[in-house]
This record gives structure tokens, sequence and C-alpha cells, in this order.
């Protein structure tokens, strides 16, 4: 009997230290002392791999899109497989923008939880799901994001007959939200600081936090405002819960890249500044081809019929024209997915361009 | 244990000359062609990890460990905030994989012994239920078991407002089971050592018994003694320290009950899941164990006059065990493993909480799945360790 | 099923002379407390039985379009919900006008299982070459598409039960063989081969699966090289059939233990290598020891699918899952109507595996006691 227990105890050590060895760095390191806040390398001068994202999906063919497994307005399948939402959207207008092919992007659904690592380790080439822009991300998780599709804020959603009216009348409650989120450490500053108890219970997907709401498990379903209105169509009865009017954080979502490649992250920057650009100056894909006309200089710009704006990125000059076209510009990528005219009917309000009294405000191409 | 077959004949050939036929180069040769092999992988993916997360900018090393977690958890086994850190939050969720994995194993087990046991009831009715509890539990996946138990164990119960009161002091609604909380004084010490002197006088009494038993044949209660030692010493204890504790109850809040224990439908389903699906392998491997023990056996002990409940525990089971253990185990691993899958039912565990929310804030995937994967590797070994020795105790010793 | 009394053999059957009034007396109430458990089943089953058949069956919508005839009170299960989305349940999100390819793929897996299976059938070899080889490449030709005249497919899109069937498969397909070797390297006598296997197997025996799949699903490409990045249901593949390989192994090391060492010697003492002594003589008499484990593997390792839920890959339990969050179908017992479904589903396929089991194991065992 000796045998086999030793062997066991052997190679459990042994598989122990193997798992070590994938560690990326000196293990001995650790017995030194401080290892806090090691970056694995020099700051951002990372090894020049500018243009590698590029070349890289190129030579696939298509662009590897990160997105939600599932929330209407922003990503979210049909049964056939046709994402929609305005993160989908985007990811396609970049595809536009690359390939002159809107079609030429896989989704990848991906949870919260899940979501960094498969931007980090290179599975997806872009992060378009409804996730928030915070310093931690953009710094120590080695990403960067490259605008703000949609400003959003976490707010709650509780039924009518509750009594509620404020979030403060959640103390005590119980609070369903999805795993991995910035709403986890939202809810804990905004309790914390006033004092109040709470207990949250954290779904791998929001689709499993809405449906334990929707059997009394809780008292509150929280998420960005936005997430609110598009999971209280997924409720037995939708009309018997309301979103409260509490915002109790600022949430701007944005796509996200990995650092380390400075052209593809101006490309996702400035294909999106080109969708505020173009509602701007009142380019849509309805009159695109007028527009190619026109003696604007500044739809010439964009439009890439003056300057050479698309090649210093290493895309063609018309890159602009083909995103509009796959996607129309914001206002319109906005209004199909989540504006007035849809089930979510949401009104631009901080979502408006920085001229109607909102705060999306695109740098100009020039 | 039998060494490799192959053995002997290395050593009968072993004077051949070097070169490629003797049998000792070769294997020499095919040894070293595998280390190689397993090393220059494993350098590779090493390598390649270091080199990508240079180049990708992710933060690496432990130091993330001391961090402010800054999320809550809902249930906590230790004292946990906030504001505590993510090494913190770690042996919270650790805990919670230990405490659903030990409650699950306990029960599995008991449920699997009863349902092995039944299967082989005379009554027919009895066989065939056991029969088609086994048939039905173990064919259907456990991820599937725990959505559907959760679902089962929510639906029917009521809000907090409505909550069910079967006993005083006992709450049961969809956010849980709430029982009082014992909060303990002063004098517990003497309540305490006055249990644990019961347990060991218990067990000693019980050894007494056994060799009393073995030398002379007469019989002595030792269990009833025991079980009766157990209780009456610590509440004499209890009684002469003047109650050394209270029960809290559960007050009523403003949409929940706040204090006493609490017991999470989470937790509530995934126990129930883990254990009816382990309940059944358990059950088949306890059945094939008392199959194993010859016929010859069973009649015998009937001719000595033996009850056919005395049989099973005196006779069948101690032999059927040597049988029973080394599956046993494995199915033990397997519940300690599968208790992850709490991750899908929102119940916090060391995956949902360490690797999910922890990995997910922190970023740091290769550091916290490393660390996962050690944890759960070495309950499996502490596990088989446990077993082995068990199993080794009660192995048959050849004369 | 024979019924079976403590030795396990078969009892010979009931003969028709014994009245059902004698039967019960001696089966169900022999004595005072056999006749009170057979109350407490029976009160047991009273419970259970009734309730169940009303929902599923008695109470149950069986026909509609929309979810609102499965609304109102005492409606049992939801039936129309599963007709309505059984398109997606098997297929998940495969093209619509290419789903041929998928039912070309399940008729042919049809037509070449069944009769491996059959121990009568003829042309076992050659079925069974069909099978393990030709077979997957169609299969994979056909799904993947990527070939003159058929669209490529990407596998994102596929789903429900294909993807089940795929996963499953595969992890079969590949971890008999790669369990062969890792148990064969287990009682190696070379210390070095002997280390590797014993790590590696306990090593992912001793790892959750999901944990194993999360590492292959979105961590891998941190450890290979840039832009060597397989597909994301390949690299879960591996993953499953990994683990279940080391599963495999221990199933398989059982089968030799059993085998005594003499019939390898002698083997060897015919003048056999080491590999045509264990292909040819030790692992058919090992494996048949232990089909029953191998078969268990395989089951378990058909249940484990669903976890590639937890990664985002859509199986039959995950697209049943999204499916509950689809607004035009929520009903209250849709979910208890949809996991009924996938239950059923999963029953059907690990039931049937075990039957057949201990069908073979029964066919070896009386030819071996000839």
């Amino acid at each position: 009997m000796k045998n086999p227990l030793v062997a066991l105890i052997v190679g459990i050590l042994i598989g122990v230290g193997g798992l070590y060895f994938f560690l990326p760095y000196d293990p001995l390191s650790l017995i030194g002392g401080d290892t806090r806040g090691v970056v694995a390398s020099g700051d951002g001068e990372a090894r020049a791999s500018a243009g590698e994202t590029l070349r890289r999906v190129r030579d696939r063919g298509f662009l590897q899109c990160g997105v939600s497994q599932g929330l209407p307005g922003f990503s979210s399948p049909d049964e056939r497989g046709n994402w929609s939402g305005i993160d989908a959207d985007f990811c396609r207008a970049l595809a536009a923008a690359i390939f002159h092919d809107p079609s030429k992007v896989r989704f990848r659904p991906l949870s919260a939880k899940d979501r960094f690592t498969a931007l980090q380790s290179g599975e997806i080439d872009i992060l378009s799901r409804n996730t928030t822009w915070t310093m931690s991300r953009d710094t120590q998780l080695g990403f960067d994001f490259v605008g703000v599709t949609y400003y959003d804020g976490q707010s709650f959603m509780v039924r009518k007959n509750a009594g509620i009216e404020t979030a403060k009348d959640l103390a005590g409650g119980t609070i369903c939200t999805e795993m991995g989120t910035t709403t986890e450490l939202n809810l804990a500053d905004y309790f914390r600081s006033r004092g109040l108890s709470y207990k949250v219970l954290s779904f791998e997907k929001n689709d499993e936090a809405i449906v334990a709401y929707d059997r009394g498990r809780c008292d509150a379903y929280t998420t960005d405002a936005s997430g609110l209105y598009a999971q209280r169509l997924k409720l037995t009865d939708p009309d018997a819960n309301k979103v409260l009017d509490d915002i109790i954080s600022k949430e701007p979502l944005g796509p996200a890249v990995r650092q380390g490649d400075p052209q593809w992250e101006d490309i996702a920057r400035w294909t999106l500044n080109a969708l505020l650009n173009a509602e701007e100056l009142g380019v849509t894909s309805g009159n695109l081809d007028e527009m190619l006309e026109s003696d604007n200089p500044r739809v010439k710009r964009l439009l890439g019929r003056e300057g050479a704006y698309g090649e210093a990125v290493g895309l063609s000059p018309d890159w602009a024209v083909h995103a509009i076209r796959a996607v129309g510009n914001y206002g319109e990528m906005f209004e199909r997915n989540v504006g007035t005219e849809t089930p979510l009917g949401i009104k631009r309000g901080l979502n408006a361009l920085w001229t109607e009294g909102g705060v999306q405000y695109a740098p100009p191409v020039r | 244990m039998s060494m490799g077959q192959g053995h002997k004949d290395h050593r009968a050939r072993s004077a051949a000359p070097l070169g490629w036929n003797n049998p000792r180069v070769r294997s020499f040769v095919y040894q070293a062609a595998v280390l190689i092999a397993v090393i220059v992988t494993v350098w590779f993916f090493a390598a390649t990890a270091q080199e990508n997360l240079e180049r990708l900018n992710i933060s690496s090393g432990f130091g993330f460990l001391d961090n402010t977690a800054g999320f809550g958890i809902i249930q906590t086994l230790i004292p946990y905030s906030e504001q505590s850190s993510y090494a913190r939050a770690f042996f919270v969720g650790l805990l919670n994989t230990l405490i659903v994995a030990v409650i699950g194993i306990v029960f599995a087990t008991l449920l699997g012994f009863l349902i092995g046991v039944l299967r082989l009831s005379n009554n027919w009715l009895i066989a065939k239920l056991a029969a088609a509890y086994v048939e039905v539990m173990r064919n259907i996946p456990l991820l599937l078991h725990l959505f559907f138990w959760y679902f089962a164990v929510l639906r029917p119960l009521p809000g907090p407002d409505e909550s069910l009161n079967p006993l005083p002091g006992i709450l049961l609604n969809n956010r849980g089971l709430i029982l009082p909380a014992p909060v303990f004084d002063s004098g517990l010490i003497a309540f305490l050592a006055a249990f644990v002197l019961a347990i060991a006088g218990g067990i000693a009494l019980i050894f007494w018994a056994r060799k009393r038993q073995r030398d002379t044949g007469q019989l002595f209660p030792a269990w009833r003694v025991f079980a009766a030692l157990v209780v009456i010493l610590p509440a004499l204890t209890w009684l002469v320290a003047g109650a050394p504790f209270h029960l809290e109850f559960a007050e009523k809040g403003a949409f929940d009950y706040t204090g006493g224990m609490r017991l999470l439908p989470e937790f509530v389903a995934l126990v129930l899941g883990l254990t009816l699906y382990t309940a059944a392998f358990i059950g088949e491997i306890v059945r094939a164990g008392i199959l194993s023990v010859g016929k010859g056996q069973r009649e015998a002990a009937a001719s000595l006059g033996l009850k056919e409940g005395t049989t099973l525990r005196l006779v069948i089971i101690p032999q059927a065990l040597r049988l029973i253990i080394p599956p046993l185990t494995s199915q033990i691993l397997n519940l300690t493993k599968n208790s992850s899958l709490a991750v899908a039912i929102a119940y916090p565990d060391l995956v949902a909480v360490f690797a999910g929310t922890v990995l997910n804030q922190t970023g740091q995937a290769i550091e916290v799945i490393a660390i996962t994967m050690a944890v759960y590797l070495t309950l499996s070994l502490l596990t088989s360790l446990a077993m082995n020795w068990y199993n080794a105790r009660i192995a048959l010793k050849e004369r | 099923m024979a019924m079976e009394d403590v030795t396990g053999r078969p009892r010979p059957p009931m003969r028709s002379r014994i009245s059902p009034v004698d039967w019960a007396r001696r089966n169900l109430f022999s004595s005072v407390g056999n006749t009170a458990l057979t109350l407490f089943c029976l009160w047991l089953l009273w419970l259970a039985v009734p309730p169940f058949l009303d929902f599923t069956i008695f109470s149950a919508v069986w026909t509609g379009a929309t979810r609102e005839v499965c609304l109102g009170p005492d409606k049992g299960a939801c039936w129309p919900l599963v007709w309505a989305n059984l398109g997606q349940f098997i297929y998940g999100r495969y093209p619509e006008d290419e789903i041929w390819r998928v039912n070309v793929v399940f008729a042919l897996g049809f037509a070449a299982i069944v009769p491996a299976l059959i121990p009568s059938a003829p042309a076992k070899r050659f079925n069974l070459i069909f099978l393990l080889v030709i077979y997957p490449l169609i299969a994979l030709v056909l799904l993947a598409g990527d070939r003159p005249g058929l669209r490529p497919v990407p596998t994102s899109e596929w789903g429900g039960l294909l993807v089940t069937l795929v996963v499953a498969l595969t992890g079969i397909v590949v971890s008999l063989p790669l369990g062969i070797v890792l148990a064969l390297g287990r009682r190696s006598s070379m210390p070095a081969i002997r280390t590797v296997c014993i790590v590696f197997i306990e090593f992912w025996r001793g790892v959750p699966l999901i944990t194993v799949l999360f590492m292959a699903s979105v961590m891998l490409p941190l450890f290979l090289p840039e832009g060597m990045s397989p597909d994301n249901l390949l690299r879960c593949l591996v993953g499953v059939a990994l683990f279940s390989s080391a599963y495999m192994a221990e199933v398989v090391r059982g089968g030799l233990q059993a085998i005594p060492a003499g019939q390898y010697e002698a083997a060897r003492a015919t003048g056999l290598t080491y590999w045509q002594a264990m292909g040819l003589v030790v692992l058919p008499q090992a494996l048949r020891h232990v089909i029953p484990g191998i078969v268990n593997t395989f089951i378990g390792l058909f249940k484990d699918t669903t976890l590639v839920l937890i990664v985002g890959i859509f199986d039959l339990l995950g697209q049943v899952r999204a499916q509950l969050s689809d607004p035009s179908w929520t009903v209250p017992q849709g979910a208890l109507t949809a996991y009924i479904f996938a239950a059923l589903v999963y029953w059907v396929f690990c039931f049937g595996m075990s039957q057949y089991s201990n069908f073979m194991e029964r066919r070896l065992n009386t030819s071996r006691e000839r």
C-alpha cells in the first residue's frame, strides 16, 4: 500500500509545482517579499507591436468581437443568432471600416465575469460589451478604453407594490446583480457610506439574476439604468415593476482594446468618433451618397475626400464611409437600438450630442 | 501493489551489451525523450505566457491579495466586510466551499448507504423504488439538478412577509431558512469541556467494551451509554453553569428578517442537488459492495441467530466496506469538485467569489486560477490520504 | 431488468401459478415492518406521482402558438414552448437553410452506430473504422463547411443538442485511447514515464472541470504565441477530452490490475513485443473487465458536457436556459417545463448507455462462463 500513496503525494506536489511554473515571474521573488504592484514590463512602451492587431485581424479575415450574452439594445442575438444592439453595431462599423464589409465580424458572447480575461488573452480583438470605463480597468488590467458609446448610471428595479421610492429604502434588503461588474462595488460604496446594511446576491449571468428577481428571491435588481429597461422586458409581468429615479453611480460604457497596440486603439477610437462626427455633420446612412459630393471641408475630411486620415491608421481613405453605411451615424444607431421607438424607449438625455444638450462630444477629424 | 510487469525481463536481460537492443538503454532513451518533451512544453507555455503578459502590460504577482476587495458576499462564515482584503474574500469563499462539501458528503453518504441497502430489500416495492431513484438521479446532469432544485426550492416558498413559521423561532421564506442563533455567554467553556469529555469518555468506553467482548464474549450496550453520556453530562453542566447561552431570534426588518442564523436557498439547493445526485452513485457502490459478500456469510449469521439488521451491521457491511471505500473516495472527491458548480446558482463558493469576482476585478487570471486549482488539488490530496489511511486500517489482514 | 437476489444472479422468472395475492404477500407484506414500509412507499408515491403526472400530462397545455395559451391558473406544463423552440434546442443557431447538413450527420451517425452496437451485425471491423475514422471527418466537413459548395458555419453558430453530441462523442472517441495509454504509462516500469502519467492523471482528476473549461475558453491564448488561436469549441473539446481521459485511465488501470502478471509474462515468453503483448493479450481481457466503468465514464462525460454553458457555449441545456429569458415565452411554469424536457433528453441518452453496458456485460459474462 505504500507505493500509490507516495506516488500520489509526489504527483500532486509536482502538479502544484508544475502550476507554479506557469506563473509569469520568478516564484522565488515571493520569498523575497514585496511584489506588490509589480508590472511585468517597463511601462507603456511595450515591445512595439503596433499594427500587429490589424494585421492579425486582416489575416484572419474577420473581427472577433466580445459582446454580452444577451442584453437587448446593446448586444443580443435573435433566434437565428443575428446580433443587434449598440455594442454589436459598433463592432459592425469597425469591421466595415477595416474590411468594407460589416458582416466580417464574429460575436463572442461573454459573461461579465469572463470578459476581461478574454480580452487580455487575445481571445477577442475588441470588447464591446456595455463595459464601464474605470481607472483600474484602464490601467491595471492592461486595457485602453477608446471612448464612450453610452453614458449610463446604476439604478434599481423594484416591485411597484413594495413601497420603495428611493434607493435608501432598500436598506436591509437583498439585491440581485451580475457577478464581476462595477455594480457590485457601487452597491458597497452606496450603502456603506450611508451606514446601511444590504445583502448582495451575485449571479454569473444577468439573465439568471433577473429570473431570480422575478421569482421574488430579491427585493431589487440592480444594473445600469439602460440595462434595467432592457431586462424589465424579460419579466413575467413587466408592468408590476419600476425603475427607481435614483442614479447611484457614473457608468460611462465603451469599447475597450488591449494596451500595447496604439494603431488598433486609434482605429477603434476614430471609428467611434467618426460615427459621432457624422451625426454632428448631418451625415446619415441615407444621405451618404449626396454627402460624398458635399463642399463642407469637415464632411470631406470625414468621408476621405480630403486628406489621408484613413491611411494614417492603416485603413483605406474611405473607411468612415463604410462604417457609416453599415450602421448609420451614432444617432441612427442609438434610435434603432434603444431609442424611443424601440421597446426600451430610452431618450437621448446625456447621450445627445453636445450641440443638443448632451455630453457626446467627438474630437474633430482634422 | 504490483510493480510494472516489464520489470523482471529488463532485469533478466540487463547483461546485454550497450546498444539499441539493450532494454536499459532503450528505456533510458524513452524516458529522457518524454521528460524533455514535457519540460519543453511546460517551458514553452510559461515563456509564452510571460512574454504575452509583458507585451499586454498586465499586472502580475500576488500583491493584489492585500488590496481592498470592496464587494459584498452574502454568506460569510468569518467576519468579512467590503473593506476586507482579497485574501479574506478568498478564505470566505474557501470556507463556503468546504461547508457545502462537508455537509454534502455527510448527507450523500448516509442517503447512499440507505439507498444501497434498500435496493437489496426483500420488499419488492422498496427495492424497485430505490432502483428507480438511482436510475433517475444519476442519469441527469448535475447542473440540471442544481437549476431544478434551485427552482424547486424557491418556487413554493413565500416572500418574507408571508413567512412560514413551522416552529416558534423558525422561519421559512424565499430568503432562506432562518433559525434562532445561539449566543454564548460566560460558562461556555465548562459546557464545551463537558461535551468534549463526554465524547472522549464515550470513545474510551467503546474501546473497553470491544476489548471485553473479544476477551469474554459479554456484550455491553456501549453505544447507548455513549449516547446517554454525551447528552447527560453536557446537560448537567449546562444547568450547573446557569444556562450559558441563549437564543437570538430573528427580527422583522423592512423587507426581511435580521439576526438569527440563516440557510440561504442557494445553499439548500446546492446541498440538495449534490446530495441527491451523489447518493445515487454511492447507492450503487454500496449495493455492489454488499453483493460481493458471499451468501454463506449471511446464512452463517442467520444460523447464529442474528437478526437481519444485526447481520447487516456486524457481518455484511464491515466486509463490504473494503470494496466500498475506494470508489466511495472518488465519489467524495467528485462531490467536492462538483461543488464548484455553485457559481451557476449564485452560491458564493470559492470559484464564484475568487475565480469569479476577484479575478474579474484584479484581472490576474493566471494567479487566481493557479490558486484555485491548487486549493482543489490539495483538497483532493487530503481526502485521498484520509480515505487511504482508513482503507488500510480496515483492509483484510491476511494470515 | 432481471430481478436479483443477494448473489446477483437473475432469479428464475416468476411462474404463473403463483397468484398475485401470494406474490404480494411474499414480496410486500411478509412482516409487520415490511407492511409498514410498503404502505409508507405507497404514500410517498401517492405524494409524488399524481402531481407529477398531472403537471406533465393531464393539466399540461399541448398545443398553441403563443405564450397566452399557457397563462391562467391550474395550467400544467407548457409544451408549446418546447415545440416552438425545438429547432433551437436541437440545432442552436445553425443557419436555417444549412440544417440539412446537421440532419445528414445525425442520420449517418445513427446508421453507423446502430449496427456497431448490435453484436450480431456483420462487418464489425469496417463499421468501426467507418465510425471512428471516416465518420468524424465527414461530420467535420459537413458541419463546419469550408469546402467548395458548402458555406462555412462557424462553431459559434452551432448549438443545442448538436453541440452536446459533438462534445460528448469527440470526448468518447479521444478519451478511450488516451486513457489506455495513460494507464499503461502509469504502470510502466520506467520511473520518468510513470511519474509524468501520475502527475497528469492526478492533476486532471484533482481540479474542477469548470476551471479547466475557463482556462481553455478564455485563458489559453495567453499561453500560446500571438495569433495562434484555435477555435473556441475545439479548445473546450480538448479540455473535456483530457479531463475524461484521466478518469478513463484510472478505470483502465483497474482492469489492468485484475489481469495476473502471468498473462503478460507468458505473452512475452512467446516472443511478442510489449505492444503486441498488451494489445493482443492483456488489454482485451482488461478492458472486458471494466466495460461498466468505461461506460460510466462515457455517461459522466455526456453529463459533463452541460458545463460548457458556463463558458458561453450553448449546448442543449444552455439553449434551454437561454430560452427562459425570451420575452415571447415567459410563463410561470416555463422553467419547469423546459427543465423537465432537458432532463428527459439527457436521461434517455444516459439511461440508454447504461442499459447497453448492462447488456454487454451480461453477454460477455455468459460467453466467459461457457
